[in-house]
């Protein structure tokens, strides 16, 4: 009998840069934590379940933060919470992402300015690679935030780290703030406002 | 019962010098007691079989503000049996400052085991201390917050446990600043590979 080996590919070879393989390897199979705040959680569960079906994307509810890669922030990050929130994240092994999901999450959402009790922004407490705007995000804009974050992954190399890459970045954009001061001192544009508060950016050597 | 029954009930019980005021031109009447003689008053209301207000409805916690000096603790008793209601309200001096002791009034939690949670609430967000309560901790807030925000002259904290608390303007300083630049990646990452046709 004569099968095609050209179309399943058996005993075939293929040829690809470890890089795209890790990444492709990573960015199809993101373990989410399972875990959740308030209502954008009941978002969340519904695109995990059959009719969104998140499975088809790779991405599985994990149990535990040690098995897990990417962590969705779905709901409203309390201050008691807050430390829960970052231990979590801690636990959880390199490489790690996070989506902010929801306007909560994002920036404080409805209680920015007289809810005591919220963090306004989990950004405040752990890094975040994709913020879902929402309130709360129906869940296509759940699967556009991981749609997002598998584009921020294949973007990645092994050659440079996402960490290494991010403290360059911070170098480069430091290097263009100074540029942009000694720029206005030597022209004599002395703006008294827009002066910033010091980022914590520039405590690192810039050289 | 009526309203006034129960006025006449407990002045009889207690005398009348137990009921502060009376407040009858409300939709809802009320009567304001003396705080140290709440919970016994409260205890007959509930065993005494001519009123049994077996279901206490709500506590409430009111701050009525620096300028007026007082807060109050509101009781809405509820009779399941005789389908007969109560409001009951105790009024106390407010401290202006987190230095002087907060007020404190006498638990009914004894009386009405719902009151042990709603006590703990009030005592965390308005700040009023419950006599004899047997568990006075924060219930809703963190265990080391500070203040009590439901206060008309409540003032956030700056810091908790090293995050900033005021939004102060989070977009502009402490929220989303772009894209990370990117150093080494392919420029197109979805490049269309399907044949198109010529232009």
């Amino acid at each position: 009998m004569n099968i095609p080996q050209d179309k399943t590919g058996e005993g075939g070879v293929i040829i690809t840069k470890l890089d795209d393989l890790l990444n492709w390897a990573r960015l199809t199979s993101l373990f989410p934590m399972g875990f959740g705040l308030a209502c954008c959680a009941i978002e969340m569960m519904g695109a995990y379940a059959s009719g969104y079906d998140l499975d088809r994307f790779g991405i599985i509810p994990r149990a535990s933060p040690r098995q897990s890669d990417v962590m969705i922030v779905a709901g409203t990050v309390t201050f008691k919470m807050a430390d829960r929130v970052r231990r979590l994240y801690e636990q959880m092994p390199e490489p790690r992402y996070v989506i902010s999901m929801g306007s909560c999450s994002n920036c404080g959402g409805p209680y920015w300015e007289h809810g005591y009790h919220v963090v306004k922004g989990v950004d405040r407490i752990i890094p975040v690679d994709v913020y879902v705007p929402g309130c709360p995000p129906r869940p296509e804009a759940l699967i556009g935030g991981f749609l997002r974050l598998q584009e921020i992954i294949r973007q990645e190399t092994i050659r440079e780290p996402r960490a290494v890459q991010q403290i360059m970045a911070r170098r480069m954009g430091n290097m263009e703030a100074k540029k942009e001061e000694t720029g206005v001192a030597n022209k004599e544009l002395a703006a008294d406002d827009q002066a910033g508060p010091e980022m914590n950016d520039t405590q690192l050597p810039t050289s | 019962m009526t309203f006034g029954e129960i006025k006449d009930f407990i002045a009889a019980q207690f005398g009348a010098e137990v009921i502060v005021s009376e407040h009858t031109d409300n939709l809802q009447p009320y009567l304001v007691l003396q705080s140290e003689r709440l919970a016994e008053v409260c205890l007959e209301l509930h065993d005494n079989e001519a009123t049994y207000f077996d279901f206490l409805s709500s506590v409430t916690g009111i701050d009525n503000g620096p300028e007026a000096g007082t807060m109050e603790v509101v009781y809405n008793l509820y009779s399941i049996p005789y389908n007969h209601h109560l409001m009951l309200k105790v009024i106390v001096p407010r401290n202006s400052t987190p230095a002087e002791p907060i007020p404190a009034i006498p638990t009914v939690s004894h009386i009405w085991r719902t009151a042990d949670w709603q006590e703990r609430e009030i005592f965390d967000l308005v700040g009023i201390l419950f006599n004899d309560h047997p568990d006075m901790r924060r219930i809703l807030c963190a265990a080391d917050w500070e203040g009590h925000p439901l206060r008309k002259d409540y003032k956030l904290q700056d810091y908790y446990h090293g995050i900033k608390v005021p939004y102060d303007n989070h977009n502009e300083y402490s929220g989303f600043r772009g894209e990370p630049v990117k150093l080494t990646s392919h420029e197109d990452p979805f490049t269309d590979k399907r044949e198109k046709p010529e232009a």
